[in-house]
């Protein structure tokens, strides 16, 4: 009977709280390493663009950001639907703790958007599909923050907030299809799973580097901000005390 | 090697705004984030460990 395998263990925050302790060093060190990796190939060995010259380069962080900012918001929905069908408390407040993260990627993919289509469209910004459905994932990251901090009954607000992700995943497939179902000025999928990457192999290396840092990045500062909230939320459990008291004393 | 000299890579060759515009706001958000976080754990750890200091 025993022999099943624990998935629930790390629910318990305290558990949560000490795995986190044990990976986190390893995401900061990915991060940092993986990005100056990244930041070498694409600015070092990936060529000039024939078309685009030097412009292209933004590439490497806007991709990877664009694709953090639909990945995030999906892991934060699932999370947030999670917390509220098996009542998981550390799942809703994963979801919570994914999506300033989020935010700080669409946002990103948004920057480094304008400051790419200027040299290369003409124009900061166009209202065509791709651009407005991300900036509508802006709008839906902050909503869900905003309503999750306006609702002091910290349950409550679990599960507003998790209906609020659920509903908006819907615009997750849109932004992703938005380049082939309208007319855009935005270019297509520079990568797919049917076809050949049209991009020469040093500028695909540096973009999948960046995606990599991206992710590691992702994980440990999600994970910190979980570890404060779940400190935040069980103030008064032992679990923290003995934590906050440890550190007291060896510090 | 892409670059003939230094002001030859901090120009990117005309399109120094954008480039840098873009890499210097990613750095700025991405390193301002994980100090917030940190601070934040540092906070609740420091506030557990000093309950209700005002009584």
């Amino acid at each position: 009977m025993n022999r099943s395998v624990r998935w629930f263990t790390f629910a318990a925050p305290s558990r949560f709280y000490w795995l986190v302790g044990v990976l986190n060093p390893w995401f900061w060190t990915a991060a940092v390493a993986l990005t100056i990796a990244g930041m070498y190939v694409g600015f070092f060995v990936a060529p000039t663009d024939a078309t685009q010259g030097e412009s292209y380069r933004i590439i490497f962080i806007h991709v990877p950001a664009a694709w953090m900012s639909m990945i995030i918001y999906l892991a934060m929905a699932f999370w947030a639907a999670v917390g509220w069908m098996f009542n998981a408390r550390m799942a809703s407040v994963l979801a919570r703790a994914l999506a300033p993260t989020g935010a700080m990627f669409t946002f990103l993919a948004l920057w480094t958007g304008a400051f790419w289509g200027k040299p290369t469209w003409g124009t900061w910004w166009v209202w065509d599909a791709r651009l407005t459905s991300e900036l509508i994932l802006l709008f839906l990251y902050l909503g869900y923050i905003a309503l999750v901090a306006s609702i002091d009954d910290m349950v409550r607000g679990d599960k507003a907030g998790a209906l609020l992700a659920i509903v908006g995943a819907v615009n997750v497939p849109i932004i992703y299809f938005s380049v082939r179902w309208w007319n855009t000025l935005h270019q297509g999928a520079t990568i797919s799973m049917t076809a050949a990457p049209k991009m020469a192999h040093t500028m695909l290396t540096a973009m999948m580097l960046m995606t990599l840092a991206f992710w590691a990045y992702s994980f440990a500062v999600v994970f910190t901000r979980a570890q404060a909230m779940a400190l935040e939320r069980d103030h008064d459990a032992e679990w923290v005390r003995q934590l906050a008291l440890g550190r007291k004393d060896s510090s | 090697m892409n670059w003939a000299s230094l002001s030859d890579f901090l120009s990117m060759r005309g399109y120094g705004l954008y480039v840098w515009g873009s890499y210097g706001v990613a750095a700025a958000l991405m390193l301002l984030e994980p100090w917030l976080a940190l601070r934040r754990r540092h906070q609740a750890l420091h506030a557990a460990a000093n309950p209700n200091p005002e009584n």
